[in-house]
């Protein structure tokens, strides 16, 4: 028996193994909504495994070869068996079909209770708002506030502080996109034209992955973000950096670097704040440095990963809307090193 | 002595002549000119069925090939074989062959080979749209891999949403060419489902009342009513709204112009949901049919059964909105659906528990098709169980668009339409070939689709939970998916090694099966009773339904009908309700003019897609058919 119920609990470990232990996974929350979430989901995992072992069970006993024939019925010539074998036959039906409803009834109260848990957060005194605008391929982050001096935009990550709700306002600058960042909430489609709204809230620090869920063309595949869940100190620290025009290039090589970004057509694309280039249809670089990955989580952000996209984005992420610029190759290491000090 | 139809030596009706003489008058009435252009002048069902089923095979394989092209390109991460436009594309095409060239046909092609046989007629109620409506899913089918071959292959999912497949992100002719492959095969859908249920209402054998029609028409009766519902839904979608905007300019669903996205959803939907059951529902009747035959007693719960198909029909169009919960719907109406979502499972559960108490009480012979039906229900089962999860919002903004959802909709998909389809392979091939499937083959063949099939999909439940998305055509290394999408492409290829020994078996079988005569398994309905294969005019005199299984009944109470001319296409017309003979109807006789009729539709649907006027042509064209079609005969002339 105690063998039995480890094997039992064991089970979902197993499965929970397979899952766990990931940046995005819906089955390692890292708030509540997702910690609700995934309760709920251990519930329907349970009492609709039980469902199915009691089913299949079912079916293989009516085929056992001990069961065939016991009712003796001669029904190679009748072809139906006796008013009393259906009449068990029917009440056992009954009895099951009633038990389905019952479960559903169960499966459907409880569902509809978490779905009202989640939809919404308890306390949102200091709660925060960001907007998120989906792009073919990429994510632009707007990070909203009352005061105009704190406003300020960045791309393809989203930093929160810790225990405090946060406001996903979802829009979409071209086709449907869905933001997911599975660890933290379910998904929340962004479509033209409308505004959608989702709150997350992180209880512990981490990074979470993201990706896009609807599917949006191409480059479907290469459009992710980072949610990095931080204390409160740190955040406020990340903010207030971000909230900085770019640092000046402080050396030749960034310097050189910076006017070679300047001369070319990449300032009709992107903004860096604190010199001319104010594009706004590409993703906002001015603290480009300090982010994890580039392209929407395509490449971890490194110095030789964004010469090589720069020189040639369509190879790394066919498709997309970055031009090809033809960038000389004695230009390319002190651009990247320009964008490198953007932190 | 009454007639039976047990006593083809005998002569039934002496005013027929000889039973000879009778067979070749009838055999004249019901034969098409022969060679390559007679071809294209059949209007038999047997024959436009058998062509339905073996297109749909074909579209299978290609879906098939589609699937392991995907497969390959998945195996691990960062795979570059197939490169983002391609994958786009073939998993575009693998979800609309699926949906529109395979499921779907092939159930209105096994629906239109085995009702009339079921029913004890003939031939469907309109012979020459039958013929037209293959000839129109032909040319869609052909319509959509001539894209696919010439790099203009739909690349924004079988659903297609807007804007992205809107003229400003899709532009050139990749998206128009899916647009109007829907059009061909939802008009093929409607004709099919038009026949079918004139036919099951109008056509059955004397004395088959609405109690004792075998359940698989009552499936197919069902499935063409929601045909008729859901089929003008996605014309609406895709040629009307998506259409027109592309080529017409109109804004439906630009949401630049002030059209709505989402209003595309809800049609599209609409029409979405019902389909899985418009593929599903004849299943049902695959399963009963041989679930019946195999435990030799009719099925346990014939109302309930009967009940829960009309409940599956009414109720799986009310669910469509569970497949946009991520939309940000109110709450009140998000509630009202999972509480529909979550009824599917009550109707499919009375109908899991009625086979389940047939087994128990029947005696069970284990045959190949009878593998295939517990095999259905071991996965429809695990299916239909994880439906019951994505009907829960909550656990459903999770997993929506994840391979949880891929891994869910094979399993109600293969497990609930495929595993119960190749069991009516087996269960009806003796049928329609006249000789039984090799066992032995058949039961490998069944081992390696289930072991495959499990192995390749099972995994996928994971992977959603793990956070891998849907529609992506590649992934990074560190998101730890490579195992589990390595085993899936395993899977996928034993799956493709079961397909072969199928094949293998088919044409093996065809050759050198053992011989089966009228009624192999000794089962009960009507389709038995006429030879294998069947002639054009399926019975040399129509049966008279003695209950539920005419063949099960005693020999003396198996009547037959006389008193039919057999010198033209007569069928008999009998009541809703009881059956009771109501006349003689003649139905027209072999044509090419449906053939032509739709080729010439077909060109001026092809037009379309390139210029907007070609609608005007069309119009005409389409009259030039019709006229031709429908050239009035003076009345001794019909049927000849």
């Amino acid at each position: 028996m105690n063998a039995i119920k480890q094997a039992l609990l064991a089970l979902p470990s197993i499965f929970l193994l397979a899952c766990a232990g990931h940046q995005q996974s819906a089955v390692d929350a890292a708030g509540p909504q997702a910690g609700r979430i995934e309760s709920l989901w251990w519930f329907f995992f349970w009492v609709l495994l039980g469902v199915f072992v009691i089913v299949i069970t079912t079916l293989l006993v009516s085929l056992s070869r001990g069961h065939r024939g016991i009712e003796q019925e001669p029904l190679e010539q009748t072809h139906q068996p006796s008013e009393a074998t259906e009449q068990r036959l029917t009440r056992s039906v009954s009895v099951a079909t009633a038990v389905t409803i019952v479960i559903l009834f169960v499966l459907l109260i409880v569902s509809i209770g978490t779905g009202k848990e989640i939809s919404d957060l308890g306390g949102k005194q200091n709660a925060m708002i960001v907007e998120v605008t989906g792009n073919q391929w990429w994510w632009n982050i707007r990070y909203v506030s009352n005061n105009a001096s704190q406003i300020f935009t960045t791309a393809n990550e989203i930093h929160i502080p810790v225990g405090r709700p946060v406001m996903i306002r979802g829009m979409s600058q071209d086709v449907i996109h869905s933001f997911w960042v599975p660890n933290l909430h379910g998904k929340r489609d962004l479509i033209p034209s409308r505004v959608t709204t989702e709150w997350i809230e992180a209880d512990r620090p981490g990074r979470f992955r993201g990706q896009c869920a609807e599917f949006c063309g191409m480059q479907h595949a290469h459009m992710a973000l980072w949610v990095v869940a931080e204390p409160e100190p740190q955040f406020e620290a990340w903010r207030n950096a971000q909230l900085q025009p770019a640092p000046a290039p402080s050396d030749p090589d960034t310097q050189h670097g910076r006017q070679v970004f300047l001369n070319n057509a990449c300032v009709f694309c992107h903004t860096i704040r604190g010199t001319t280039a104010g594009g706004s249809v590409a993703p906002d670089l001015t603290h480009i440095g300090s982010r994890i990955s580039i392209a929407a989580g395509t490449l971890p952000n490194t110095k030789g990963n964004l010469a090589g996209w720069i020189a040639d984005p369509q190879r790394i992420k066919p498709g997309n809307h970055m031009a090809v610029l033809p960038i000389p190759s004695e230009d390319l290491q002190p651009l990247a090193d320009y964008l490198e000090s953007l932190k | 002595m009454t007639p039976t139809i047990d006593t083809p030596d005998e002569i039934i009706d002496p005013r027929h002549g000889t039973n000879e003489q009778h067979r070749n008058r009838l055999l004249a009435a019901w034969s098409r000119p022969g060679g390559f252009f007679g071809w294209f002048t059949a209007t038999t069902h047997t024959a436009i069925g058998m062509r339905y089923i073996v297109t749909a095979f074909i579209f299978l394989l290609a879906g098939g090939i589609e699937a392991l092209l995907m497969r390959t390109q998945l195996a691990f991460s960062n795979n570059t074989f197939l490169g983002p436009d391609k994958y786009n594309q073939i998993f575009t095409t693998h979800g609309t062959t699926m949906m529109f060239l395979f499921a779907v046909p092939m159930m209105e092609g096994m629906g239109i080979y085995l009702v009339p046989l079921m029913l004890g007629t003939r031939n469907v109620a309109f012979p020459r749209l039958n013929a037209f409506g293959y000839y129109l899913y032909l040319f869609g089918g052909l319509l959509l891999y001539a894209g696919l071959f010439t790099n203009t292959g739909p690349d924004v999912g079988w659903f297609a949403y807007t804007p992205l497949s809107g003229p400003q992100y899709s532009p050139g002719k990749r998206v128009d060419i899916w647009a109007q492959m829907i059009t061909f095969t939802e008009i093929s859908a409607l004709c099919v489902a038009t026949e079918i249920f004139v036919t099951v209402l109008k056509q059955r054998a004397p004395r088959m009342s609405l109690n004792r029609i075998p359940m698989f028409c009552w499936a197919m009766f069902i499935q063409s009513v929601m045909v008729t519902f859901a089929m003008p839904a996605v014309m609406i979608a895709s040629t009307l709204m998506l259409l027109l905007d592309r080529t017409a300019a109109t804004h439906f669903v630009n949401p630049a112009e002030g059209g709505d996205p989402l209003l595309y959803q809800h049609v599209f939907w609409f029409f979405g949901h019902p389909e899985v059951y418009i593929i599903f529902i004849p299943a049902l009747g695959f399963v009963t049919s041989i679930v019946e035959a195999h435990t030799r007693r009719g099925i346990f719960g014939y109302p309930a059964m009967v009940l829960s198909l009309v409940g599956t029909g009414f109720v799986g169009f009310g669910l469509w909105v569970h497949h946009m919960f991520a939309t940000g719907l109110p709450q009140l109406g998000q509630a009202f659906f999972t509480a529909a979502s979550m009824m599917i499972a009550v109707v499919s559960g009375v109908q899991i528990f009625c086979w389940l108490a047939t087994i128990w009480s029947g005696r069970v012979r284990l045959h190949t098709a009878m593998y295939f039906v517990l095999g259905f229900i071991f996965i429809f089962v695990l299916g239909g169980l994880t439906g019951v999860m994505l009907a829960s919002v909550p656990l459903d903004l999770q997993v929506h668009d994840t391979f949880f959802i891929v891994a869910h909709f094979h399993y109600v998909l293969i497990g609930g339409a495929l595993f119960p389809l190749f069991g009516a392979f087996y269960y009806w091939y003796p049928k329609m070939t006249g000789r039984l499937m090799n066992e032995t083959l058949g039961k490998i063949n069944f081992w390696i689709l289930f072991i495959g099939f499990n192995l390749t999909f099972f995994p996928m439940h994971i992977l959603g939970l793990k956070g891998m998305t849907r529609r992506i055509y590649t992934y990074p290394s560190e998101m730890g998916w490579d195992t589990a999408n390595g085993l899936a492409t395993l899977g996928a290829y034993i799956i493709a090694v079961g397909g072969i020994v199928f094949l293998a078996n088919v044409f093996m079988s065809k050759k050198t099966g053992q011989i089966a005569g009228r009624n192999p398994w000794e089962a009960g309905t009507l389709e038995w009773a006429a030879d294998s294969p069947p002639d054009p005019y399926n019975f040399e005199y129509l049966p008279v339904a003695a209950g539920r299984y005419t063949m099960w009944a005693a020999p003396e109470d198996r009547a037959v009908v006389t008193g039919m001319r057999d010198d033209r296409r007569e069928v008999l017309v009998t009541s809703v309700m009881d059956a009771e003979p109501q006349h003689r109807y003649v139905l027209p006789t072999w044509s090419a003019w449906p053939f032509i009729s739709a080729l010439l539709i077909g060109i001026g649907f092809v037009g379309t897609v390139f210029r907007f006027w070609w609608y005007f042509p069309t119009a005409v064209l389409a009259g030039i058919g019709l006229i031709g079609w429908f050239w009035p005969r003076r009345p001794w002339e019909l049927g000849r």
